[in-house]
């Protein structure tokens, strides 16, 4: 199983798209470890800088609908390649979330005022976030605070994360 | 309580239910295509499973780069054309006999009302203009696919949006779909499937149907679904004569899958087709729309005609028609690249490649390449680019550049003028 806790990237946008997380001219790249130089190059953010500001990350938080866009499965490739297995958000588009499962990472929805709440406490701050699978929670410290936040992950999903994903758990099965 | 299309369809192909809300279905196709399924095909081969799970059911195709246009895309092409021979699909088509794969794969007959589909590509949601069940997946699905066929999914929720009347001469599919789109957003339907409803949509062929289906996953929907009907019959008779003893045999078995008139939707949305406009999308995100007339005299660098959205022969037509006895506008390239090689062929025979080449035009051969900024018309730092595709996001056709997505009508009268305008085919004189 990965480990799903680090320090966390904040992206403030909604409909941050799988263009943006890896562009479409480097798929043509025949290993998953080749794209990760490329990671978020051409997000529209302001004051971020994909060449300075992923070092060290390991959780990226932001807004809804993340990962919109193409079927790509490079946008979770590279953003493990970056260290990053767990991405916490309003909602994500629906294939980018099985491919984030499929890969045995965590693509966590929070409700907005649980989003909003992190971004005021911890964006800025050198916050870490640990979690806790069994517990469902993860503990954001930063900024001298820590706040707890549960979520929820369906039993199959979990599942996919265990097994390290979904080809590891559909050639056992079917 | 009733049952939508994507209900039935998963009723009759569940195969496995992990949790109540998780819905294991078995898989009538799954396609393939160069850039997404090598890495799936690699991982299999690494890890011993180099198998398929039935040759006949898996359609391959090169497409999105179109011939190779260098050594990496060489060896993705060669990759996909090894395994196919490896494992007997029958299926495959290679560089001259290739289109772009949502356009190419209903045309060769093998999409059918009430199937379960999958690819490797978010726009699989085109053949959901046929009444089936169609779906983009990462590769990991897909790699699942080959190897077992099947594929789990959430069980749908449905928003239906029924278009009433007549469309506006000179409004097309896309404007609708582009309309659908604003009024939803991009996260509008995330994870749900849109069923297309009324007789706005039953009027549409074919070409426009696919065209609608193909942009579903634009407001975030796994597949957009059009009622099969006797437009989808006539289009699939010569493929299916052997398989009914008359087409309305063949319609009665299709109607299993129209929805209940109970059935449940999480929303419904009511368009009336007479107030429509033709639209193009600003920005950067495909909901961001505003009618062509507010954004008229917006300067363009290039044009592009094509693509699984507008790549099919009644675009090139309306195209043609606009074109016919112009020429491009001073400082104005425009790139038409019909999907398929059937359609490149009817579009010679009809003339429309005269018209084309006579305006100033660049005939490609098939490929996806330009929309996704791969190959075949890759736009500069600060270019603007008309385009008939599906995208806007940014970068989307190469780094710095600026997407306005429109109608093959616009985007023809567009390339004549230089700046975006409506096609004389618009009398609605906004």
């Amino acid at each position: 199983m990965k480990e799903f806790n680090g320090k966390i990237l904040f992206l403030d946008r909604s409909d941050i798209n799988t263009d943006e997380i890896i562009p479409a001219k480097y798929l043509t790249e025949a290993t998953k470890a080749a794209l990760k130089p490329y990671c978020l190059e051409d997000l529209i953010l302001e004051g971020f800088d994909s060449k300075r500001d992923l070092a060290g990350k390991s959780v990226i938080v932001t807004r809804a609908n993340f990962g919109c866009g193409s079927s790509r499965e490079h946008a979770p490739w590279v953003l493990e390649c970056n260290g990053f297995n767990l991405v916490i958000a309003e909602n994500f588009a629906r294939i980018f979330r099985q491919n984030m499962y499929n890969c045995g990472m965590i693509a966590a929805e929070l409700p907005a005022e649980k989003i909003d709440e992190m971004f005021r406490l911890f964006a800025g701050t050198d916050a870490e976030l640990v979690t806790d699978l069994e517990k469902k929670t993860f503990t954001v410290t930063g900024g001298g605070k820590t706040r707890t936040y549960d979520f929820t992950i369906g039993s199959f999903d979990l599942e996919l994360v265990k097994a390290g994903g979904w080809v590891a758990y559909a050639d056992k099965k079917y | 309580m009733g049952r939508t299309v994507a209900q039935k369809i998963f009723d009759a192909h569940e195969v496995d239910r992990p949790e109540p809300q998780i819905r294991v279905l078995s898989l009538d196709r799954v396609f393939c295509h160069e850039i997404t399924t090598p890495i799936a095909i690699n991982d299999l081969v690494v890890t011993g499973r180099d198998r398929v799970f039935d040759a006949s059911r898996i359609k391959a195709v090169i497409d999105h780069v179109s011939p190779a246009k260098d050594s990496k895309t060489a060896v993705q092409g060669k990759t996909l054309r090894d395994w196919v021979r490896r494992h007997g699909i029958k299926d495959f088509f290679d560089i001259g006999d290739n289109g772009v794969c949502h356009a190419i794969f209903p045309e060769k007959g093998f999409v059918r009302p009430g199937q379960t589909i999958i690819m490797g590509d978010s726009h699989t949601c085109t053949h959901g203009a046929f009444g089936a069940f169609a779906a983009g997946v990462g590769t990991t699905d897909l790699e699942v696919g080959i190897l077992k066929g099947v594929c789990a999914f959430h069980d749908p929720k449905t928003i239906k949006v029924e278009v009433t009347g007549k469309l506006p001469e000179g409004v097309y599919a896309k404007d609708l779909i582009l309309s659908i789109i604003r009024d939803l957003t991009v996260n509008g339907a995330t994870g749900q499937v849109i069923e297309f409803a009324g007789d706005a949509v039953a009027a549409l062929g074919m070409d426009g149907r696919m065209t609608l289906s193909n942009m579903a996953v634009e407001a975030g929907a796994t597949c957009g679904i059009c009622y099969p009907d006797a437009t989808t019959v006539e289009y699939l008779w010569p493929f299916i004569q052997k398989e009914f003893p008359s087409r309305e045999a063949a319609l009665a078995e299709y109607s299993r899958f129209l929805p209940d008139a109970d059935a449940q939707y999480s929303k419904v949305v009511r368009i009336k087709a007479e107030e429509l406009v033709p639209v193009a999308t600003v920005n950067y995100k495909p909901d961001q729309v505003k009618a062509v007339s507010e954004l008229a005299g917006t300067r363009v660098d290039q044009v592009y005609i094509g693509s699984c959205t507008n790549g099919r022969i009644e675009d090139l037509r309306v195209a043609a028609q606009v074109m016919k006895g112009k020429h491009l506008a001073e400082g104005v390239r425009c790139i038409v690249s019909p999907a398929t090689p059937l359609i490149f062929r009817m579009a010679l025979a009809e003339g429309l490649m005269q018209i084309f080449m006579d305006a100033g035009c660049c005939v490609t051969n098939p490929t996806c390449g330009a929309c996704l900024g791969m190959s075949n018309g890759v736009l500069a730092p600060g270019e603007v680019c008309a385009s008939t595709t599906n995208r806007n996001f940014n970068g989307r056709m190469g780094k710095g550049g600026m997407v306005h997505l429109m109608s093959p009508a616009t985007a023809a009268a567009t390339a004549v003028a230089g700046t975006i305008v409506n096609s004389p085919l618009f009398k609605g004189g906004r």
